[in-house]
Parts: C-alpha cells; sequence; structure tokens
C-alpha cells in the first residue's frame, strides 16, 4: 500500500492495474484519454492494450473478450458512447462472463466537448449498473468494484467519471499492481452470443428479472449512504457530493448517491423521513426523478422546479447558490466575485508551424465563396481562421458536405477532416459521397497522429499503443478504394504546391481528395527535428500585416513592424505569405 | 468554515502550470497532508489560458471558489488580472511580470489594456511582480520560468522549504535537477524581497 498524488485518471487507470483486468480497449477522447496511455506505457504488461480505431470497435472487442471470460475495460469520452451505442444496448441481453468495465467520461460545461450528454442516461436505457464517483480517491476504489460487480450479475457495469474527476488531483491510497494471468475461452452457447429473435426474447426478460438484486446489492457495497439529521435533506451524486459536503449545514441530513439503479424502497424510506427534500447532480435530473417518484408530499426541489441547472458543471460556490434559491442554510458563505473587465481573451489557438493553418489559409485563398464543413480535432480551431462552418460530430465533415450539396447549394464545398478522425467514422460518409454522386473536396489533414487529445498512436503513425511497428494504412489507397478518381497528396508546408493543388481540383467534377501531410509539429519537437527559425528583415517589412493576419502565434507586431519570436518551428509558409519577401531563414540556426 | 489553503496557479498551455502543481502535491504527501487538485487538459492546452486549482489540506472538491484563494501564483501578467476575482481579501499575488500578447489581439483586434494599467488594477491586492523569464535565464533556462514563481511564492505557502525542494528534485527531468534547484533558490530570493518591501509599504 502506497499514497501517491495522482490524476483521477491515473488512480482510475492504478485500480485497473489492482484489479488484473485482462483486455483495454479505447479511442482517445478528453476527459478519458489517460486512463490508456497510463496502462499501455507500464514496462511489464500481463494484459493485452489498444488504441482502437472508433469506440464502437473498441467496445465490440472488449466484450468479445469479457465473453471468453477475462476482464475487459473500454474507455470513452461521452459522446464515444453514442458511437458504441449499439453494441452497448444488446451487450446487456448477452452479459458477460468476465467482467466488463465500459468508462464513459462525461464533461459537464463541456469544457472539451461538443455537447453536455449524460452517460448515466445510457445506463438506465440499457438496464446495467452505473458507478459515479465523487472523488479521485472512490474512482480509484470503484473501479476495482466495478469488474467484481459486473461478473457478479453478468452484466457490463458503466463507470461513469466526469472532467472533475478524471482532471482532478488527489492524494490517493493505492494497493499492490496485480500479475495474475488468465486466458480467455470461448464457449460455444448460442442462445447467449447469437441474438436472433428468439434468443434475445428470452434474454431480455433475464436482464429485466436481475434489476431488483442489483439494486440491493448496490446499497451493501456502500455507494449510496445516507445520514439523517434534521427535518431538511440534501440529495447529491458524483461530484456534486463532494461540493454539498464542503457547506452542509450539521442539521441537515444527507444522503450521496453513487451507483445506479437506485433502490426506490430505500429512498423513499428516507425522503419521506424529510419535510423538504434538495436534490443535488450535474447533467440531467437522474436521481431527482426517481426522487420525486417515491417522495408523496415531501417538497422537492431540484432542475425541473428550476433552482439548479440543467447545463454547465457545479461547484461548491454554485451549490450555495442552489441551496439560497430554495431557502437552504449552508455552513460556508461565498463573496459574490466577478472577473474583471476588458481582459482580451486567450483562448486556444494552432500551435506556431501547424500544419493545419497552411492548408486554411490556402483553402480560404482559393475558394473564396466556398463552404467549408469540418470535423472533431485540433483543427477545428480553425474556426478562428473563418475556415471552419459546421462541427457537429466525428466524421459529419463529408456527410455534411453531401447533404449541403444535395440540399441544392451550388457554392463550392470543401471539408476538413483529421486521419484519425477519418479512420473513426470518416470512411464511410466518403464511400456514401462518391457512390451517390456528390460534387465535393475533401481534405485530410493528415498529421500521423491523434494530436488534440495527447498524441496517441493510430493506424496511420506505425506504431500500435504499445510501441510495436504496424505497417501505416494508405488513405490514399483507401480513398481511391472508395471510388475517388483524383486523390493528391500534397506538404502543406509548400503554400504554392497546396495552392495549385487547390485550383485544380476547383474545376474538376465529383468528390475530390487532397491528403495534407506533414508531422504534428509537437510530435516533430519531441523526435528532435529542428528546421530552423525565421526572421523578418526589418528594412524590407512593410508593415502590411499580412503576415500577422495569417495568425502564427510566432508572429507577433513590435511598433508598427512584423517580428517573429522564439514559438518559431521553421516550418518557413509565411515566407511565402510576405508580399516584400521580408522573411529569411536565420543564418546559423 | 473554510480550513486549508488554496493556491490557483495560472499561465498559459504550455507554461508548465501542472509541473507546478505536481510540485505543491508532491510536497503535501512528503508532509502527510491531504491534498486536492484540479487542472485543464485536452485542447485549452493549446496555447489558451490554463488554470490549476490546489488545495492543501483540501478535504471535499477540488474547486476554488472566486473571492475564497489565499494565493494566486501567475506566469504571465495578463492571466494574473483574468483571474484576480480569485483571491480572498487579504490573499496574496505572484506573478510574472513578463505579458505574452494574446493573438486574440492581432487577429481580431481586441484592446489590450497597458501593462502600467494591468498592474494599477492588481496593485489593491499584495501583488508581488517577481521577473521570471529573466531570473530563469539566469537560472540556466527559460523553461525554468516555472519553478522560479514556484520558489517566489514559498514563502507564503504553508509547507517547508525542504519539503518544496525536494518535490522539485523528484519532478523535473534528470538532467534538469540542478537548474530547476536554482531557479527555485533565486525564485524565494526575488520573492522574500518582494515581501520585505511590501510589508514596508
Amino acid at each position: 500500500m502506497q499514497t501517491r498524488y495522482l490524476l483521477g485518471n491515473e488512480a482510475i487507470a492504478h485500480g485497473c492495474l489492482e484489479s488484473s483486468f485482462d483486455v483495454a480497449c479505447g479511442y482517445p477522447g478528453t476527459p478519458s484519454s489517460e486512463v490508456i496511455d497510463v496502462l499501455r506505457v507500464q514496462r511489464e504488461r500481463t494484459y493485452y492494450v489498444e488504441w482502437s480505431v472508433n469506440e464502437k470497435v473498441a467496445l465490440e472487442c472488449a466484450l468479445a473478450a469479457a465473453w471468453c471470460g477475462v476482464r475487459a475495460l473500454c474507455t470513452m469520452k461521452h459522446v464515444g458512447l453514442n458511437v458504441a451505442a449499439d453494441p452497448l444496448m444488446t451487450s446487456a441481453y448477452t452479459g458477460v462472463t468476465g467482467g466488463l468495465v465500459i468508462l464513459s467520461a462525461d464533461d459537464p460545461y463541456a469544457h472539451s466537448s461538443q455537447n453536455e450528454q449524460d452517460s448515466r442516461c445510457y445506463a438506465h436505457f440499457a438496464r446495467i449498473p452505473c458507478l459515479d464517483p465523487s472523488s479521485v480517491q472512490e474512482a480509484h476504489d470503484m473501479v476495482k468494484d466495478a469488474f467484481g460487480l459486473s461478473e457478479e450479475f453478468k452484466l457490463p457495469v458503466l463507470f461513469r467519471p466526469t472532467t472533475r474527476i478524471c482532471h482532478s488531483k488527489g492524494d490517493v491510497i493505492l494497493g499492490d499492481i496485480s500479475t495474475t494471468i488468465r486466458k480467455g475461452e470461448f464457449v460455444r452457447d448460442p442462445r447467449q452470443y447469437v441474438v436472433i429473435p428468439a434468443h434475445t426474447r428470452v434474454l431480455h426478460k433475464k436482464l429485466n428479472e436481475k434489476q431488483p438484486a442489483i439494486k440491493k446489492r448496490l446499497i451493501e457495497l456502500g455507494y449510496n449512504t445516507c445520514m439523517v439529521r434534521g427535518e431538511k435533506a440534501v440529495i447529491a451524486s458524483g461530484i456534486a457530493a463532494a461540493y454539498v459536503q464542503e457547506i452542509l449545514p450539521a442539521n441537515v441530513s444527507f444522503m450521496k448517491i453513487g451507483a445506479y439503479p437506485i433502490d426506490e424502497e430505500w429512498l423513499k424510506e428516507f425522503v419521506r423521513m424529510h419535510r423538504e427534500v434538495l436534490v443535488v447532480e450535474e447533467l440531467a435530473p437522474v436521481v431527482e426523478e426517481v426522487v420525486r417518484q417515491v417522495a408523496g408530499s415531501v417538497t422537492v426541489y431540484g432542475k425541473t422546479d428550476g433552482h439548479s441547472p440543467y447545463e454547465g458543471e457545479l461547484s461548491a460556490a454554485a451549490t450555495a447558490r442552489i441551496f439560497n434559491s430554495c431557502g437552504f442554510e449552508t455552513a460556508v458563505k461565498f463573496p459574490e466575485q466577478s472577473p474583471a473587465a476588458e481582459v482580451p481573451p486567450r483562448p486556444p489557438i494552432l500551435c506556431a508551424g501547424c500544419m493545419h493553418r497552411p492548408v486554411f489559409y490556402a483553402m480560404k485563398k482559393v475558394f473564396r465563396d466556398g463552404i467549408f464543413p469540418s470535423d472533431i480535432g485540433c483543427y477545428t480551431l480553425g474556426l478562428q481562421l473563418g475556415a471552419v462552418d459546421t462541427t457537429i460530430c466525428m466524421g459529419a465533415s463529408v456527410t455534411v458536405a453531401s447533404g449541403i450539396m444535395h440540399s441544392g447549394e451550388e457554392r463550392d464545398i470543401v471539408a476538413t477532416i483529421g486521419d484519425s478522425t477519418f479512420l473513426h467514422t470518416g470512411i464511410q460518409g466518403l464511400l456514401n459521397a462518391v457512390y451517390n454522386g456528390a460534387k465535393l473536396t475533401l481534405v485530410i489533414l493528415d498529421n500521423r497522429i491523434t494530436a488534440m487529445t495527447g498524441h496517441q498512436p493510430n493506424p496511420t503513425t506505425g506504431l500500435t499503443a504499445v510501441g510495436v511497428p504496424t505497417p501505416p494504412v494508405s488513405l490514399e489507397a483507401i480513398c481511391r478504394a472508395c471510388g475517388v478518381s483524383l486523390v493528391e497528396t500534397v506538404d502543406p508546408y509548400d503554400l504554392v504546391g497546396l495552392t495549385a493543388a487547390f485550383r485544380d481540383v476547383k474545376e474538376r467534377p465529383g468528390v475530390k481528395v487532397i491528403i495534407a501531410r506533414q508531422t504534428c509539429v509537437i510530435t516533430a519537437r519531441r523526435a528532435g527535428l529542428k528546421r530552423g527559425h525565421y526572421q523578418v528583415d526589418q528594412d524590407a517589412c512593410t508593415s502590411c500585416g499580412l503576415c500577422i493576419k495569417f495568425g502564427c502565434p510566432a508572429i507577433e507586431r513590435v511598433g508598427e513592424k512584423a517580428h517573429i519570436n522564439d514559438l518559431c518551428s521553421g516550418c518557413g509558409v509565411c515566407t511565402h505569405i510576405c508580399p516584400a519577401a521580408a522573411i529569411h531563414r536565420e543564418a546559423g540556426r | 468554515m473554510k480550513t486549508g489553503y488554496d493556491i490557483l496557479i495560472v499561465g498559459i498551455g504550455g507554461q508548465g502550470t501542472i509541473l507546478a502543481s505536481n510540485i505543491l502535491g508532491e510536497a503535501c504527501l512528503i508532509e502527510g497532508r491531504p491534498v486536492k487538485g484540479a487542472e485543464t487538459h485536452g485542447m485549452a492546452q493549446r496555447g489558451g489560458s490554463v488554470e490549476s486549482h490546489i488545495r492543501i489540506d483540501g478535504r471535499f472538491g477540488p474547486l476554488i471558489a472566486p473571492g475564497t484563494a489565499d494565493l494566486i501564483i501567475s506566469f504571465d501578467l495578463l492571466e494574473a488580472l483574468r483571474y484576480a476575482h480569485y483571491l480572498k481579501a487579504g490573499g496574496e499575488i505572484f506573478t510574472n511580470c513578463a505579458m505574452v500578447i494574446p493573438t486574440s489581439v492581432y487577429t481580431q483586434g481586441v484592446q489590450l489594456p497597458e501593462e502600467a494599467e494591468i498592474r494599477k488594477r492588481l496593485d489593491h491586492q499584495n501583488t508581488c511582480y517577481i521577473e521570471a523569464d529573466r531570473l530563469a535565464q539566469e537560472a540556466g533556462s527559460i523553461l525554468s520560468r516555472n519553478v522560479v514563481m514556484m520558489g517566489a511564492a514559498s514563502g507564503s505557502i504553508p509547507l517547508g522549504n525542504e519539503s518544496l525542494r525536494a518535490a522539485v528534485a523528484k519532478l523535473v527531468p534528470p538532467k534538469t535537477v540542478d537548474v530547476n534547484l536554482k531557479a527555485y533558490d533565486i525564485g524565494r530570493d526575488a520573492g522574500r524581497e518582494c515581501g520585505k518591501s511590501h510589508r514596508s509599504a
């Protein structure tokens, strides 16, 4: 046993190592990525770990491993669970033999996401148990129990941390890493694993029959607890429980929900002991709806009556405002403070030397009147450059481009998608576009890595998750196999060649693909690649500001003139932008 | 009522706020004290404004409420202003004097307050301005700027100097231990000087 200061995701990964799991699959997505990132770099591994190409693939792989009797983990962010929803819903019917834990990390306030959906609703929908930790320590402890719970009920267990668990830190008491090695064995049982109607009707009934025992067991495990202290009560779930405990007065009862489904009888008994009950939870009113079902004449406060928000994340201060709104006292008072006015925003930006920037620059230059559907990745930051018109979900650049074109819109449509996103769910959209006669250009921004989530390898990288060399997939061959007749690969640092490629495809019919390929500037730096450094000839600079508008963080204005700072990575693209030819490679660097 | 000691570390993605918060967490472990923290990961790290919350003796959630931080450590002058409302009455700010101009100022023509004005707006708090970039160069690497700032604020942090130094030595890359310990010590001296002038003022 040892105590360490760990990130929530590191603590969760350690909990898995202590649980002697055997297979881990996942697709990167903030805030879930570090779990597999920790597992894949362990020196001695008694398990198999992969970055899968998408969440559906990951879950099916993990599920099958669990059918073979070994313990499996599958990780993703909340929206990844939408992609994996198809196997999820039926995996509850087939059940598992070995423990299967599905980690779906929610992101209240959408710090790094396209929506604020609540994974607990999926657990309810699929009728599988869900664990919802309130602290880093509890996340560590719960994930260990999750495997056992899964094996006990022969069901997948959904483990749902939120951003403030995954990316929180704390002193965590850890157990010893287990080194048990299991070998999976598939036992043929068509009535379990072949879900034809005759089988699935029986399996559905079995799933429903498991529910009462699950509810009882979750109370025994101690993740749903309560203490009665007064006429008023607060019920809180997940990290909201920690916020409530920070401000809760001594004479108010408290119930903490960390596991679902909630036992209604147990809940009813607690609720009916009180005059007023406040429910505090982030995102959907999952707990609140059950509380309202059992409340009878007890007054219930929460989201549905406007005291607590449906959207955003909570905090101790936000929880105190909810308390005040329904007349509950707090043990701690928070001052009202607002941020300083007129501080220029500092949003994230594409790195100096990022390959995406020249692509957007050339695209905008050639397609002045174009429409630019885009996708999920670092390049979504092209929004700031006016080069991203739509983003909805993974793979939706090329499909949205098709839809806009088939609507009758006559302007040119140029979609952008990253390498990892293309391989995740972009291929189907491209196939569909060609098959159905769309007219559009797709640009694959191929930097050979899944950059935004922390540089995870993917099939273009040439390495597996654990660093084993593997043949890099040919994006060109995939596009041609989809039926694309014009596939052109360009170096985005060659602004002249890039612009010529865009001009060429502009005049052609059908679906065209440009693959812009250059190593991610962060990966290149880590690999020790040095391209030198550029500088502005102050005498030649005409202060026109074109290079400044390019938006590279290495180019600043000092006085009237442009200046290149130390962030310069040496891509040299700005030399092609300067009309006065005032930017040169610095000698000796 | 509030127990614990709450520190907000702010800066720009890539400046090493995460390492800085790890130093505090590790020092708490050394002293056997509970600690909670929260930090920015993901896309915001790409040159955006980032924050790390560290709650020494923290027992509940990881987030510090506005108006309650005991200490703010900022790696950039503008970021100090952005997060100054987190400070409690009577709290302290240690900020780098240097400022990276946000790209929005160039690309969208957003108005940037003058340095003197930023200082004026921070001066009503107990604010120490540290020349962290210069001191880091002096220690041997601009990359040690974050450790300079930790050293500068160390006199106000309720953790032992030796615990903090041990945490620095444990967490920085092995080849950079000497540079970083020097950065920490130089920072600590600068912070002490600044604190003196405060108390006399």
